[in-house]
């Protein structure tokens, strides 16, 4: 199919003066985009700025409310993910779609599965299949091992994997980083790399700067719905095109006040516990968080990290070991005792733990005080009292739309993390964990929350960082302690750390193993 | 702006209900029609047979008043992430507690009925939080556990009230509730000297009162409106739903998701109980053995759908469903035509408004149409 357009410009995609509307709501605003054949092309913009709802036109999700959309040169009208897969056009999106319990395999072919006589699958044929693509591309995956058994980043070279069994020329890779170590990035841009080079098309979701300069070639950016231009990415620094992004200057750099730290205000001591598959996830973690500072949690994912962020908020039991919380033994404390005491939580998956999404803004905002004073007495909630509250933390935590009436379901990323940080922080917490805050937040955003942080800890509080994202932690931390395979192999002071030596600790080398 | 207004309402609840009700008594006019009557008799007699008289319409609400409450205990369980259904379970142990409370207390008159209401209602909720707890205690799946406590409720009625010193002489129920535990409207005085002097002079009350008519519905009404307070306005409602709409997060957030649960289904088996105890304290006078589900319970399930499972929403939804009953009721006598047939008209009912998707179908089409129709900028 990518003939056709020879004689003409080599443009895989062309979207013409695409305007998309839901209900009052202007998210695509006459948007032109253009990307070439064989090229990377980054979208940027903050969250909320309209560039999922761009992509989720060309994938046939929505239709525009106007304009056009051309595929190698030629008028289409797509109207379902089916037709654009038709078209040659793949995407991964944010939250992989994969079935848990079925092998990799099963997966890729999963939907257009090769069948032989009596419709019985030919499963030799789809395994040599998938091995071949995946030799072609660089896609390392086990194509035999079940899919709740993979990393984060195998499960992603499924998806995409996915997408070139089904013939895809185009690829739409939304937020692909995100769940990504820094190690797993540099192969993922090894991998569009390799894409390229065999002339697909591949287009990045994204907002993080260093990624587009890393991997991109060109890069649109989007803004609250309008396309504020398209540049050559080697042309601008990361500064410049953040200041696209957002419209105004950023800084990168977090102000902190030097280091008052007092007495430890959580103490672990060789706390064990197993994860939800009964194995053994935490082995004997002793760590102490101080007062007055930001310890960050670094390590790759799953090396035990939710499994003692659970332990510490009173959802995970501990097999041995103890954790004392402001001079108390909080073991076998409930989640409800656990936060009278003083601990706040900014849980990693917002939507799951930190919020309830059909709740409006101003319910989700009491939640943990729900029955104290002054939103409550005696059983009885006081309405006017609560709606009070959630105007406060609107306005001060700039959470958008400023209504409290809002459904939390229905908000931005960005400002559901807003209304879980004003929430905590307003509790003032004796510590504050806050496990991957910025998760799939825009460079705006991600700005208002590390301030907020470091505030936190500049009141004298404790704040308990865990993160995947490397520069937050060097950003953010006055103490870096390394999780690998549920042991802290590490605790370094911010002054000795840098990233090589991080990356080695997290991938379990050149520590002092215990 | 009109055509904003249109949109709106079709995306409302109400309108989408009305739109599945109408859709349910056309395709009940359909099958009227296959099987050889002329729908538009058959919904005449309806009808007549709710509205002609007084005492149909008491007895519209007299049918209508346990569904209202059966329809509540699965709407409020429900909004509460639970699937009760146990209702038919609960309704019966509410039941069989107000019987016998109501049969061997000695108690003043309106105390002695409140006390043989809550007896029932406690009942149920024990019946209920038994589910509750299962599930919060060792994970069973409320479905099956409260299907499991509808038969034990059932056969549990059935040994009970078959027991010597229970069970009636020469009837197989337990003996009548004393008098100072009815809650009939006047029903000693209607059958007295001077009632019956009353009525003869007033044809209106003459006609009501020759139905069970009793306060039921009053409690039937007051129990929705307590039900949406509790709900919308206090901390335990707060946590319900939090729980109901994300039990993680609600877990994560010092809320005692095991202990909401088992309160949530207490308060489903209560609202079911007073359900049972009122329809044995206002009608039926004493609880029977039972060959077969009674099927009031299951009733509450359409009730709560047909209600979306709303609590002031199964006002209405009671009241059509109990309508529907009861007129179809005399389908059989003035048409000869099956009983059944109303079954289908509610069942059809249920089934389109338990099918949201085929709105949206339509509402499409509809777009689609307007669009052709040369109206160039589509919404």
């Amino acid at each position: 199919m990518p003939e056709g357009t020879k004689n003409t410009v080599r443009l895989a995609v062309e979207m013409k003066r695409i305007t998309k509307r839901f209900g009052d709501f202007l998210a695509n605003d006459a948007i032109d985009f253009d990307v070439r054949r064989g090229e990377v092309h980054a979208l940027l913009g903050e969250n909320g700025a309209g560039k999922s709802t761009l992509m989720n036109q060309l994938y046939g999700l929505y239709l525009p409310s106007s304009g056009a959309i051309f595929i190698n040169g030629e008028y289409v009208r797509i109207t379902s993910p089916k037709m654009a897969i038709a078209r040659g056009i793949g995407m991964v999106h944010q939250h992989f779609m994969l079935v848990q319990p079925f092998t990799v395999t099963e997966n890729i072919v999963l939907g257009c599965e090769s069948v032989g006589v009596f419709g019985i699958l030919d499963n030799a044929g789809a395994l040599r299949e998938v091995e071949t693509l995946s030799n072609r591309y660089g896609l390392a995956v086990d194509p035999g091992a079940r899919i709740q058994d993979i990393s984060v980043a195998m499960q992603q070279r499924v998806e995409i994997l996915k997408c070139l069994y089904r013939g895809a020329e185009i690829l739409i890779l939304d937020e692909p980083t995100a769940v990504l170590t820094p190690q797993e990035i540099d192969f993922l841009a090894e991998i569009i790399r390799n894409l390229t080079a065999e002339g697909k098309t591949v287009i990045i979701i994204t907002h993080k700067l260093r990624e587009i300069k890393n991997m991109a070639h060109r890069c649109t950016v989007i803004r609250k719905g309008v396309k504020i231009g398209t540049v050559d990415v080697a042309s601008r620094s990361e500064s410049e095109l953040a200041e696209m992004m957002v419209g105004r200057a950023v800084t990168f750099e977090v102000e902190k006040a030097p280091v008052r730290t007092s007495e430890p205000v959580l103490s672990l001591h060789e706390v064990h516990a197993r994860n939800n598959r009964g194995l053994p996830a935490l082995k004997g973690i002793s760590l102490d968080v101080k007062r007055g500072e930001i310890l960050a949690l670094a390590g790759v994912d799953g090396n035990g990290q939710s499994e003692l962020v659970e332990v510490l908020t009173g959802l995970r039991r501990v097999d041995s070991g103890s954790v004392r919380f402001r001079d108390a033994e909080i073991t076998d404390f409930s989640p409800g005792q656990r936060i009278e005491r003083g601990l706040a939580a900014i849980p990693e998956d917002r939507q799951k733990r930190g919020l309830v999404g059909p709740f409006t803004i101003a319910e989700n905002l009491i939640l943990e005080e729900h029955t104290q004073p002054p939103f409550s007495r005696s059983g009885i909630l006081d309405l006017q009292a609560i709606g009070m509250h959630a105007r406060m933390l609107i306005d001060r935590f700039d959470i958008r739309p400023p209504r409290e009436r809002y459904r939390a379901s229905s908000l931005s990323g960005g400002n559901q993390q807003k209304v879980i940080l004003a929430r905590e922080i307003t509790r003032d917490p004796e510590l504050l964990i806050a496990s991957q805050p910025t998760r799939g937040l825009d460079v705006g955003a991600i700005e208002y929350v590390h301030k907020r942080l470091v505030q936190v800890r500049d009141e004298g509080k404790a704040v308990l960082l865990v993160s995947l994202d490397l520069d937050e932690t060097l950003a953010l931390a006055d103490r870096i302690a390394v999780i690998y395979e549920g042991r802290i192999v590490a605790v370094l002071d911010r002054e000795e750390a840098d990233e090589r030596r991080l990356g080695l600790l997290m991938a379990g080398g050149g520590a002092v193993h215990v | 702006m009109s055509d904003e207004k249109r949109k709106f309402l079709a995306a409302s609840p109400l309108f989408f209900t009305l739109f599945s009700v109408i859709t349910g008594l056309l395709v009940g006019a359909l099958v009227l029609l296959v099987s050889g009557y002329s729908p538009l008799r058959a919904y005449h007699v309806i009808i007549d047979g709710i509205f002609s008289r007084p005492s149909y319409i008491a007895y519209t609400i007299i049918y209508s008043t346990p569904l209202i409450m059966t329809g509540l205990s699965v709407a409020f369980a429900f909004r509460t992430g639970l699937f009760n259904i146990g209702a038919e379970g609960q309704f019966i142990m509410g039941a069989l507690g107000a019987a016998l409370a109501g049969a061997f207390l000695n108690l003043p008159p309106v105390i002695h009925a409140i006390v043989a209401a809550l007896a029932g209602i406690a009942a149920a909720a024990i019946w209920g939080g038994i589910a509750g707890f299962l599930k919060a205690r060792f994970g069973v799946n409320e479905v099956i556990a409260t299907i499991m406590l509808n038969w034990t409720a059932l056969y549990l009625n059935n040994y009970i009230v078959a027991l010597p010193g229970i069970k009636r002489p020469a009837a197989t129920a337990t003996a009548f509730i004393l008098d100072s535990a009815r809650i009939e409207i006047l029903p000693l005085w209607k059958a007295s000297e001077a009632g019956r002097a009353w009525r003869a002079l007033h044809p209106f009350g003459h006609d009501i009162f020759r139905t069970p008519f009793n306060v039921g519905i009053l409690v039937a009404l007051f129990l929705a409106f307590f039900c949406w307070w509790i709900l919308n306005r206090t901390t335990l409602g707060y946590e319900l739903r939090a729980v109901g709409h994300n039990a993680e997060c609600s877990e994560h957030t010092g809320i005692d998701v095991k202990g909401r649960m088992i309160s949530s289904m207490s308060i489903a088996g209560g609202l079911a109980g007073a359900a049972g105890a009122l329809h044995v304290l206002g009608w039926t006078r004493q609880a029977a053995e039972l060959a077969a589900m009674e099927g009031l319970g299951f009733d509450g399930i359409a009730v709560a759908l047909i209600g979306g499972a709303s609590p002031i929403g199964c006002i209405p939804a009671g009241l059509l469903f109990g309508a529907l009953k009861y007129g179809g009721s005399k389908l059989q006598f003035a048409l000869r035509a099956p009983i059944e047939v109303v079954n289908i008209v509610i069942g059809a009912i249920v089934f389109f408004v338990a099918m949201p998707k085929l709105l949206r179908i339509i509402g499409r089409w509809q777009q689609r149409k307007k669009r052709q129709g040369g109206d160039s900028h589509a919404a």
